[in-house]
C-alpha cells in the first residue's frame, strides 16, 4: 500500500496543472470547487488506506521508502526524488490532506463571487502538492524542494487579492506582504542551504536516515552548526524569532489561506525538520538549548503582543506564533512527541478558529476591527458555538484537545529543563487564554457596535459551517490520541497513542538523550496539571469580567500608556528592519551603482577612450592631406636612414 | 552523419543569411519567413547530432580536420564535446525565438538586420565548436561586427554610444587573446616542441605543459581577460547594462541566452583545459571576483528603475555563479556552471522578451510607469513569474539546479578550500528574490491606475509560442536535469581528473572541516598562490580526503 504514495502528491498536482491551464474556462464556481476539493480528498482518502495498511502491519515494517527517480546526479553528489514513509510522515499527512480537505470545501463558500476563483484553488492545490513533497521527503533537498514551493504558493496566495490595501510597516497593498513573506523566508532558507552544505561535505548525503544514523560521528561543533543553520531556516517557515515579522502581515490573504498556511500547516514545517532530524538536533546540547530558548521567548512575546491587538486576524496570527514557540520550546528540551502532537491538535483548532474568524469576516461584510462588532452571537449561532469550542480548546481546559498537547509540553518543560522554563510558559498559556477569550467576547457578545445600516451580520452557509462543525469535533477529541500516563494508567499500560505510534522515530534521539519512557506516577504532575488549569480559568475569567459586556465604541478606551504602545507596535522590530533595509538600498543606490559603477569603472573606461581621442587628435595633424607635406617627411625619413646607417658603419 | 550535421549546424545559418540578402528588400515577408525557416532547420539538423552522441567519451566527437591557412598550420578544425553540443543546441534553440521576437519589432532595414541575426548564428556556432585558436578567434571576432550593427543600428537612445562601448571593451581582451594565440603558434616552431606554428588545439594541449610556468600565467591572463570581460565578470561588466538597454529586445536575448556563454565556455575550454596548474593557483582571486560579481550585481539590480538594466545587472549576479562554479575545479562546480549556462541562456531571455513586451505596447521600461499590470494581461504575469522564478533559483526550476551544484562544488572546493566563498555567494539567493519580486510585484500588484495601461493587450499568440519552449525546459530542467547532465559528466570528470593530476589536490569529502580550520588552510593557499612557488608538490593537508571517483 505505501508504494502508493506517489499519488498523494499527484492528485494536488494534477488539480493545479488542470486549473492553471484551464480553470478560466470553467464558469461554474461548483465544477472548480468540486475539481480542487476532491483532489486533495483522495489524496486524503489514499493516505488513510496507506495509514490503516501501516496500522495492520508490524512496528518494524512501517517505514517504507519509494523512490521515484533520480533528480540531481553528477560527481560524487546524488539526490534522488524519493519518498519516505513512516509514523511521523503519514501523520503530517494526514493533518495536511485532511484538513486541507475541509478547508477547499469551506473555500468553496468563502470565495464565492470572486472574480478569479479558479486562480484559488489552482493555488491552494499546488501548496497542497508542495506541502506533501516537504513531509514526504526522504531527503533533505526535495524537502527543501517543498520548502521553497510552499513559500511560492504562500506568496502567490497572500498576494491574492493583489489590487487591495493592507496596512503594515511600510506595507501599503497586500503584493508588499507577500514579498515581505518570501524574502524573510529565504533569509532562512539561507541557513538551510548552508547545512545542505555542511551534511554533503561531512555525511556525503542528504538522506534523513543517513544523517540520524551518522550524526554521532560529527564533531560537537560540526552538528552545532548544522542544527542551528537548520534552525535558522526553521524560524523563518515557523515565524519565530528573529524572522517571525512575516506572519502578522501574511494577514493579507484570504482567510482560508491563514487558516490552512498559515495556521495549520506550512508554519509548522519548522517543526517537521527538527522532528525529522531529531538524532542531529539531539546531539548538540547547544542547539537544543537555543531550541528551546528561542521558542518560549517567542511563545511568551508574541502572547503579550496578541493581548493588545483589534484585528481578529491578528490576533490569531501572534497565537499562531506563540503556540509555534511552545511546540519549539518542547522540542528543544527533547520533547519532540509532546511537539508534533501539538501540532495536530493546533492545527485542528487553529484551523477551526482562523475558518470560524472568516465565517465572521464574511458575515460582516469584509470587517475584521473586533472593536467594531459585538453581540454577534445571535446572527451566527454554529459559528458562534464553534468558535466558543475551537477557544476552549486553545486555552487549555480538559478535556478538549488543547489541555492534553499544551500540558504535556509544560510537563517535558519542567521535568527536562526547569522550573522557570515552566514558569515562563505558564505566563504564555495565560495570555493565550485571556486574548482568546477577550477575542470571543468582543465578537460575539456585548454590545453591538456595527453600523446596523451598512452591515447586516448573517450566518454562513452549509459549505463554511460543516467544515467548522467537523474541526470542532477534532478539537474536542483529538486530544484524547495523547492522554498521559497519569491520566489514563487505568485504562492501559499505554495509554498515549501517539507516542507509542510515534516511538520508533524518535528512539535514537531518545537514547541520545537518554531519554526513557516513563511509567510511573509523580505527584507533582497532578499538582502542576491543575496549576495550569488554574491558571488558564483565571485568565478565562478575567477576560470574560473585563469583556463580557464591553459596551464602548471604537477607538474610546485602553489608556495609551508607553506599555500599551510597545506591545501595539510589537516592540517595534518591524521598525528596527526597515531601517536596515532602507541603508542596504540607499548604499546600494548612491555608493555601488552611482559611484562604483558609473563614476569610477565607467569613468575608467570612457575617460581612456577619450584619452585615445585626444592622442588621435594630435597625431591626426600630421595627416594633413598636402603632398608637399608628405614629400618633407619622406625626405626626413631617407635622410634619417641615410645617417643611421653612416653612423653605423 | 554526426559529422555531416555538424557542417550543416554550423553553415546553413550562413546560407540563410545570404539567401536574405538577395532577396528584395520590399518583400518584408519573404524575408522575415526565410529567416525564421532557416534559423528552424538549422535546430532540426542539430538535433541530428544527438542520436550519435556518445556521452560516455570525453574527448571530441564528429572532429573535422582541414588544414587552411598552411604556412600557420591553421586548419578549419571543428568538432564537439558536451559541452559544445549542449552551447550549440541552446544557439539554435535560441535564434528562431529571438528571430520570431523581431517581427513586430523591427521595422527598418529588415534584410540587413535578419542577414546580422544569421551571421551571428554562423560565429556563435563556431565559437562552441572550433578546435583551433586561430578558428576560434576568427569566430570570436566575427560576432562583434553584427553585434556592434545591431545595437548601433536597431537599437534605442543611445545606441551609438552602447554599440562603440561593447565593441571597444570586447575587442581589448580579444586582442590580448591573440597575442596570446601567437606566442602559443611560435612556441611551437622550436623542433623540440612541434617543429613549426600551429594553432592546432589538440596539438597545443599536448605541449603546453613545457612552457615555463611564468609564462604560462601571462597567457592564462590574457585569455582569462578576454573571457571575464565577455562573462562579464566585476569589474569589467558595465559595457553590459548599456548594451542589453540600447539593444532591440532579440540584441539582448542572444547577448544573455547565448553571447555571454562564450565568455565563461572559453574559461573551460581555454583556462582550465590549457592552463590547470595557474588556473588552480588563480582560482581564489577569480573566485572573489565572481562573489563580490554574486552580490554587487544583485544589490545594483535592486535599485534599478529601468526593468531591462534591473535583468541586465542579474546577469552579472548569476553568471557569478558560473564562475565561481568553473573555478572550483570540482565535478559538481563545474558541471553545476555549464547547466546553470544553460540555464541563464533560457531564463534569462525569456526576462528579455517579457520586457519587450510591454516595451512594444508602452514604449517605456520604467517599473513606475506600471502597477497592476495583472489585471489587463493575466498570461503575461504568469509567463514572467516563471521566468523571474526560475530566475530566483526556485526549486524545482532549473536555476536552482545550476545555482545550487556551483554552490556545492564551491563549498567542496579544494583549489578555494574556503567555505566563505559559498556561504557569501548564497547571499546572492536573497538578494535575488528582492530585486526580482520587488520589481515583479511593482509591476504586476497593486491596482492598475495608468490611463495608459487600462486597455494593454495580453500576450498575443504569437508572443506566446515564442516563451512556451523556454517554459517546457525551464522545468524539464529543474525536476529533470539528468538529461542534460549526462551529457557533459564524462567530459568534466576528464578534465577534472587531469587537473588533480596536475595539483594533487582532491575534493575534501568526509573531511570534516571546521570554519576555524579552513580559514586557516585559506591563508596557506592564499600566501602559495602569491609566491607561485611550489607547483608540484602541494602542502595541503589532504590525508583524510579520499580520492575523486
Amino acid at each position: 500500500m505505501a508504494e502508493l504514495i506517489y499519488l498523494v502528491p499527484l492528485f494536488p498536482l494534477i488539480g493545479f496543472i488542470f486549473l492553471g491551464l484551464f480553470g478560466k474556462k470553467i464558469k461554474s464556481e461548483a465544477l472548480i470547487g468540486a475539481i480542487g476539493s476532491s483532489m486533495v480528498g483522495l489524496s486524503f482518502l489514499v493516505t488513510c488506506g496507506i495509514l490503516f495498511s501501516m496500522i495492520s502491519s508490524p512496528v518494524d515494517q512501517r517505514s517504507t521508502i519509494v523512490r521515484l527517480f533520480s533528480w540531481i546526479q553528477t560527481g560524487n553528489f546524488s539526490v534522488d526524488i524519493a519518498y519516505q514513509v513512516d509514523q511521523l510522515s503519514i501523520l503530517f499527512t494526514m493533518i495536511i490532506t485532511g484538513v486541507g480537505t475541509l478547508i477547499h470545501i469551506y473555500s468553496i463558500g468563502y470565495m464565492h463571487g470572486d472574480r478569479s476563483f479558479y486562480r484559488f484553488f489552482c493555488y491552494l492545490n499546488l501548496f497542497i502538492f508542495m506541502m506533501l513533497n516537504l513531509v514526504l521527503a526522504n531527503n533533505l533537498l526535495l524537502t527543501f524542494l517543498g520548502w521553497e514551493g510552499v513559500g511560492l504558493a504562500s506568496f502567490l496566495l497572500i498576494g491574492f487579492w493583489y489590487d487591495r490595501k493592507f496596512e503594515g510597516v511600510s506595507i501599503i497593498w497586500t503584493g508588499d506582504a507577500a514579498k515581505k513573506a518570501f524574502i524573510v523566508n529565504r533569509i532562512g532558507d539561507f541557513g538551510v542551504l548552508l547545512a545542505m552544505f555542511l551534511l554533503f561535505t561531512t555525511i556525503g548525503t542528504l538522506d534523513y536516515n543517513q544523517i540520524n544514523a551518522q550524526a554521532s560521528t560529527l564533531t560537537p561543533i560540526m552538528v552545532t552548526a548544522i542544527a542551528l543553520l537548520l534552525f535558522l531556516g526553521c524560524t523563518g517557515k515557523s515565524a519565530q524569532i528573529p524572522l517571525g515579522v512575516w506572519l502578522p502581515d501574511a494577514m493579507a490573504g484570504p482567510t482560508p489561506v491563514s487558516a490552512l498556511i498559515h495556521a495549520a500547516t506550512m508554519v509548522t514545517s519548522g517543526i517537521f525538520l527538527i522532528a525529522r532530524t531529531s538524532n542531529l538536533f539531539a546531539h548538540s546540547t547547544t542547539a537544543m538549548a537555543v531550541v528551546t530558548g528561542i521558542g518560549i521567548t517567542t511563545a511568551l512575546i508574541a502572547g503579550t503582543v496578541g493581548l493588545v491587538q483589534n484585528d481578529i486576524k491578528k490576533v490569531l496570527a501572534y497565537s499562531t506564533v506563540s503556540q509555534l514557540g511552545f511546540m519549539f520550546a518542547a522540542l528543544g528540551v527533547g520533547g519532540f512527541t509532546p511537539g508534533v502532537f501539538h501540532v495536530m491538535t493546533h492545527a485542528f483548532f487553529k484551523a477551526l478558529l482562523f475558518l470560524g474568524a472568516g465565517s465572521v469576516i464574511h458575515g460582516m461584510h469584509e470587517e475584521q476591527d473586533i472593536k467594531k462588532m459585538g453581540g454577534l452571537k445571535k446572527y451566527m449561532p454554529k459559528t458562534y458555538l464553534t468558535f466558543l469550542i475551537g477557544t476552549i480548546a486553545i486555552s487549555g481546559i480538559p478535556p478538549f484537545a488543547g489541555f492534553f498537547s499544551k500540558d504535556e509540553i509544560l510537563w517535558y518543560a519542567w521535568d527536562k529543563g526547569s522550573p522557570v522554563l515552566w514558569g515562563v510558559g505558564v505566563v504564555a498559556a495565560f495570555c493565550t487564554a485571556f486574548y482568546m477569550f477577550r477575542l470571543f467576547h468582543l465578537t460575539f457578545n456585548g454590545k453591538e457596535r456595527f453600523d446596523h445600516h451598512h452591515v447586516h451580520p448573517h450566518e454562513s452557509p452549509a459549505t463554511m459551517t460543516i467544515p467548522l462543525m467537523i474541526l470542532a469535533v477534532a478539537s474536542v477529541l483529538g486530544g484524547l490520541l495523547g492522554v498521559p500516563y497519569v491520566l489514563g494508567f487505568f485504562i492501559s499500560d499505554h495509554p498515549n497513542i501517539l507516542d507509542n505510534w510515534l516511538s520508533p522515530i524518535f528512539a535514537s534521539a531518545n537514547e541520545t538523550l537518554q531519554y526513557h519512557a516513563h511509567h510511573e506516577i509523580h505527584a507533582i504532575e497532578y499538582i502542576l496539571m491543575a496549576i495550569s488549569t488554574g491558571v488558564a480559568l483565571t485568565a478565562i475569567l478575567l477576560a470574560t469580567k473585563l469583556y463580557k459586556n464591553y459596551s464602548k465604541e471604537a477607538s474610546s478606551d485602553e489608556s495609551r500608556n508607553f506599555l500599551w504602545k510597545l506591545l501595539w507596535n510589537k516592540y517595534y522590530v518591524d521598525e528596527l528592519y526597515q531601517i536596515k533595509v532602507r541603508s542596504t538600498y540607499v548604499v546600494s543606490n548612491s555608493i555601488l551603482w552611482k559611484i562604483v559603477d558609473v563614476l569610477i569603472i565607467d569613468g575608467i573606461v570612457n575617460s581612456a577612450a577619450r584619452l585615445v581621442g585626444i592622442f588621435a587628435e594630435i597625431i591626426r595633424r600630421v595627416q594633413t592631406g598636402f603632398v608637399q607635406n608628405y614629400a618633407i617627411m619622406m625626405l626626413l625619413g631617407i635622410l634619417a636612414i641615410i645617417g643611421w646607417l653612416v653612423i653605423r658603419y | 552523419m554526426g559529422v555531416l550535421s555538424l557542417l550543416l549546424t554550423l553553415f546553413v545559418p550562413l546560407l540563410g543569411a545570404i539567401a536574405v540578402l538577395f532577396i528584395n528588400k520590399e518583400q518584408s515577408k519573404a524575408i522575415k519567413s526565410t529567416a525564421f525557416v532557416m534559423s528552424i532547420v538549422t535546430f532540426l539538423l542539430s538535433l541530428l547530432l544527438l542520436p550519435n552522441f556518445d556521452s560516455s567519451n570525453p574527448t571530441f566527437q564528429y572532429v573535422v580536420n582541414q588544414l587552411w591557412i598552411p604556412s600557420l598550420d591553421a586548419g578549419f578544425r571543428i568538432g564537439l564535446d558536451g559541452m559544445s553540443l549542449l552551447l550549440v543546441l541552446l544557439t539554435t534553440f535560441i535564434m528562431p525565438i529571438a528571430i520570431a521576437s523581431s517581427f513586430s519589432g523591427i521595422k527598418k532595414r529588415e534584410k540587413e538586420y535578419y542577414a546580422m541575426l544569421l551571421i551571428l548564428q554562423f560565429g556563435m556556432t563556431g565559437v562552441f565548436v572550433a578546435l583551433d585558436t586561430f578558428l576560434f578567434y576568427v569566430f570570436w571576432e566575427l560576432i562583434l561586427i553584427p553585434m556592434f550593427f545591431i545595437i548601433g543600428v536597431w537599437g534605442g537612445k543611445d545606441k551609438i554610444y552602447a554599440s562603440i562601448k561593447f565593441f571597444l571593451y570586447t575587442l581589448v581582451g580579444s586582442l590580448l587573446m591573440l597575442v596570446a594565440i601567437i606566442w602559443i603558434g611560435l612556441y611551437a616552431k622550436d623542433p623540440a616542441v612541434y617543429g613549426k606554428f600551429t594553432t592546432d588545439l589538440v596539438a597545443i594541449k599536448g605541449f603546453i605543459g613545457s612552457i615555463p610556468y611564468d609564462i604560462q600565467v601571462w597567457l592564462f591572463l590574457a585569455f582569462a581577460i578576454s573571457f571575464c570581460i565577455k562573462v562579464p565578470l566585476f569589474p569589467l561588466h558595465t559595457w553590459l547594462p548599456d548594451a542589453h538597454v540600447q539593444a532591440p529586445t532579440a540584441g539582448s536575448v542572444i547577448l544573455a541566452g547565448v553571447l555571454l556563454k562564450m565568455g565563461t565556455y572559453g574559461l573551460i575550454r581555454f583556462n582550465l583545459e590549457l592552463f590547470p596548474l595557474v588556473s588552480s593557483h588563480w582560482a581564489t582571486p577569480i573566485a572573489w571576483l565572481s562573489v563580490i560579481g554574486i552580490i554587487y550585481g544583485a544589490l545594483v539590480a535592486m535599485v534599478q528603475t529601468d526593468v531591462k538594466k534591473l535583468v541586465a545587472y542579474s546577469s552579472v549576479s548569476h553568471l557569478g555563479f558560473v564562475v565561481l562554479g568553473i573555478f572550483s575545479m570540482t565535478v559538481e562546480g563545474i558541471q553545476g556552471a555549464i547547466i546553470q549556462m544553460v540555464n541563464h541562456g533560457l531564463s534569462t531571455p525569456m526576462l528579455f522578451l517579457c520586457v519587450g513586451v510591454i516595451y512594444d505596447r508602452r514604449h517605456t521600461r520604467e517599473i513606475s510607469e506600471y502597477g497592476g499590470i495583472a489585471r489587463v494581461m493575466p498570461i503575461y504575469t504568469v509567463l514572467f513569474a516563471i521566468a523571474m522564478f526560475a530566475s530566483v533559483g526556485l526549486p524545482g526550476l532549473n536555476g536552482f539546479v545550476g545555482e545550487y551544484l556551483t554552490l556545492i562544488g564551491a563549498f567542496v572546493s579544494p583549489v578555494y578550500n574556503n567555505t566563505l566563498f559559498a556561504i557569501l555567494s548564497a547571499t546572492g539567493v536573497i538578494f535575488a528574490a528582492v530585486y526580482l519580486l520587488w520589481m515583479w510585484q511593482r509591476v504586476m500588484f497593486g491596482t492598475n491606475d495608468n490611463p495608459e495601461n487600462q486597455n494593454l493587450q495580453d500576450v498575443t499568440k504569437q508572443e506566446l509560442w515564442q516563451m512556451i519552449p523556454l517554459v517546457v525546459f525551464i522545468v524539464w530542467i529543474g525536476v529533470y536535469p539528468g538529461t542534460f547532465l549526462k551529457f557533459t559528466e564524462a567530459s568534466t570528470r576528464a578534465l577534472v581528473g587531469k587537473i588533480e593530476a596536475v595539483n594533487g589536490i582532491s575534493p575534501r569529502y568526509n573531511s570534516l572541516p571546521t570554519i576555524q580550520k579552513a580559514s586557516h588552510q585559506h591563508k596557506q593557499s592564499d600566501h602559495k598562490s602569491h609566491n607561485g612557488a611550489d607547483k608540484h608538490d602541494n602542502a595541503h593537508p589532504s590525508t583524510d580526503s579520499k580520492p575523486h571517483k
